[in-house]
């Protein structure tokens, strides 16, 4: 008897070592490649040619940034990325709460229909050219807010809200309705307020949307002027062979290709690597997202 | 006596339909919140649905859908008797089936081991790493890749030279493009992946393990009896979602990794909608091809959930 039990707990202890080793592997193959990415990125053209398998660089140099902020190229995109993701996340998020809150009210007459009519959209849809003329006869192209208001709501993310307010203590609107609030100060001022983490969470989502968005913009963005960093990315490190795919010369001598793609794409990644953190503790939270059912 | 009867149910329905009427008037601030929402579902959802009628029209812009004249099935006709569609086809289900029989199980497993993780430190600083491509976008993602993997100096070359095997030119070899293709898929979903099996997981109530340990069984038996049992439901209701994806291989993924040299194992449906109908400007044809995909992706998820009932599952509707 005492002899299978210690035989359990050996296996039990070998399980966990292996466990443990994989584990800590998968993490590292996970980030090796970014950080590959941002070693580089801050290295010298000659170490960089040099090195076979460069992580930390020996000499720490800035001027693949130099070179891709000495014309104002990458950092016009940067801005309208900006743009589109404050404004995007913003107006998403506005149309989402109300609609999420609006339909967590089991009181409402027609709602589920009106669900109905959501959660077939995430079964089918119209498709790419259908939608595509919807948004040129809606007067949208080369303008912005095609990279926002075709994507006002996702009806995911409305679902997971709707699911988190339906879970709110229904005691809550009872009595302020009885202190006279009527249906908008509830939201705003005692729902909202009680709900941060779920909409710091669906703000994320929708942030990292907008800030990545890619398609929309060469779908409906002709305008080289508008087009947001992802584009610019693409451009640099895939198709292009030089920065200058919109005739603008850059004045410096071009320093080795490799350390401006990898400072290419470092800064059209940072500004969502930098929010992470502060959001990361929601995740935990993951039961948030096990509602995705409809 | 028919009379007798008769008007009190009438009494009845119409006391009831005040009610109803009520009770709508009294929410009339609650359907001023939705209203924008259901404006947008209806304009940039549903109009398109809308506009799927062009596939049954020789479209032309300048006549809108009433000037343009109807062809019936002639472009679905074209489609299907294209030298291209099996290829298309064929590439799309490749794809399909590298995503449920390739990268589905792996946000499983990976899940299940985490669980078995006693660390919370350790634990969380995994799950930290393995979330964070999921944050990239699919250009950053292909960016990397290509940096890496291009003959030109990337590091995956280097290695391989440094160890005699010999450079490989993974960016431009078809036989490269599926492994390439769902490497990517898993590097940037899997950790993510985890967040809602880990979930479930939690509900488990942890005396059924100490119930499993006093009978003797080892870690492994523990999995296989507790917990996936624990989270079946949850990986039926996912696989259902996934199959419904079916033809959502992500657009934006493979356009960025298709070239010349791949696109006999790249172009997938949604990459031939897109050349076809904005780089060549064929409406109809290309709306035909994504009606064709929208349906058959609608019929599996319709099948699928079905497919859950009948084995008393619980399914997505």
């Amino acid at each position: 008897m005492a002899k299978k039990k210690q035989r359990i707990s050996m296996g039990s202890k070998l399980f966990d070592v292996i466990n443990y080793i994989l584990l800590a592997l998968l993490g590292l193959i996970t980030i090796l490649p970014f950080i590959h990415v941002v070693g580089s990125s801050f290295a010298t053209s000659a170490e960089v040619a040099n090195t076979k398998f460069l992580l930390f660089p020996t000499e720490f140099s800035v001027n693949a940034y130099k070179y891709i902020f000495s014309t104002d190229t990458i950092f016009r995109a940067l801005v309208v990325s900006v743009i589109v993701t404050l404004g995007g996340t913003l107006w998403s998020m506005l149309f989402s709460t109300l609609t999420a809150y609006g339909l967590s009210r089991t009181d409402l007459v027609g709602r589920r229909v009106i669900n109905f009519m959501i959660v077939f959209t995430l079964l089918f849809n119209g498709g790419m050219i259908p939608t595509f003329l919807v948004v040129q006869q809606t007067g949208l192209l080369d303008s912005l807010w095609a990279l926002i208001i075709p994507v006002t709501i996702n009806a995911f993310n409305m679902i997971i809200l709707r699911s988190f307010f339906m879970n709110l203590p229904p005691g809550l609107e009872e009595s302020a309705k009885i202190d006279g609030a009527n249906d908008f100060g509830i939201l705003f001022r005692i729902v909202i307020p009680i709900s941060l983490p779920a909409i710091a969470t669906i703000s994320l989502f929708y942030a990292v949307t907008y800030w990545n968005t890619y398609m929309h913009a060469i779908l409906y963005l002709s305008d080289a002027d508008k087009w947001p960093v992802q584009v610019l990315l693409r451009q640099i490190v895939v198709l292009a062979s030089g920065i200058n795919y919109d005739g603008q010369d850059f004045t410096d001598v071009p320093p080795p290709e490799v350390t401006v793609k990898m400072a290419t794409i470092v800064v059209s990644t940072l500004p969502i690597l930098l929010v992470y953190p502060f959001l990361q503790k929601y995740f935990a939270k993951g039961a948030l997202l096990g509602s995705v059912k409809g | 006596m028919e009379s007798s009867t008769a008007v009190p149910v009438k009494e009845l329905k119409k006391q009831r339909r005040s009610e109803v009427w009520r009770q709508i008037k009294r929410n009339r601030l609650i359907y001023l919140m939705i209203l924008p929402g259901i404006i947008y579902f209806l304009i940039y959802k549903y109009l398109p649905m809308y506009g799927l009628i062009i596939s049954f029209l020789d479209y032309k812009p300048y006549r809108g859908i009433m000037g343009s004249e109807w062809v019936g099935l002639e472009h679905f006709q074209r489609l299907f008797t294209s030298s291209e569609f099996w290829m298309i086809f064929k590439n799309t289900l490749v794809l399909f089936g590298l995503q449920i029989f390739v990268y589905f199980p792996i946000p499983i497993i990976i899940s299940l081991m985490l669980n078995e993780v006693r660390h919370s430190l350790f634990k969380r600083g995994v799950q930290t790493l393995i979330y964070i491509p999921h944050f990239m976008s699919w250009v950053v993602i292909v960016s990397i890749s290509y940096v890496m993997l291009t003959l030109d100096g990337g590091i995956v070359n280097e290695l391989l030279d440094y160890f005699g095997i010999g450079k490989i030119n993974f960016l431009l070899n078809e036989d490269w493009f599926r492994p390439m293709y769902i490497l990517q898929v898993i590097w940037r979903e899997a950790g993510w992946g985890t967040i809602i099996f880990l979930a479930a997981i939690t509900a488990v109530d942890p005396q059924l393990y100490e119930a499993a340990r006093m009978d003797g069984a080892n870690r492994f038996r523990q999995m296989w009896h507790i917990t996936i049992p624990a989270i079946r439901n949850v990986i039926i209701v996912l696989l259902i979602l996934k199959i419904g994806d079916v033809l959502e291989l992500g657009f934006e993924h493979v356009y960025l990794l298709l070239n010349s040299s791949n696109r006999d194992v790249a172009e997938i449906f949604d990459t031939y909608v897109y050349v076809a109908g904005l780089q060549q400007g064929q409406f109809s044809y290309s709306t035909a091809v994504g009606f064709f995909k929208g349906i058959v992706g609608l019929i599996m998820v319709v099948f699928a959930n079905w497919l859950a009932k009948k084995f008393n599952e619980e399914g997505i509707y």
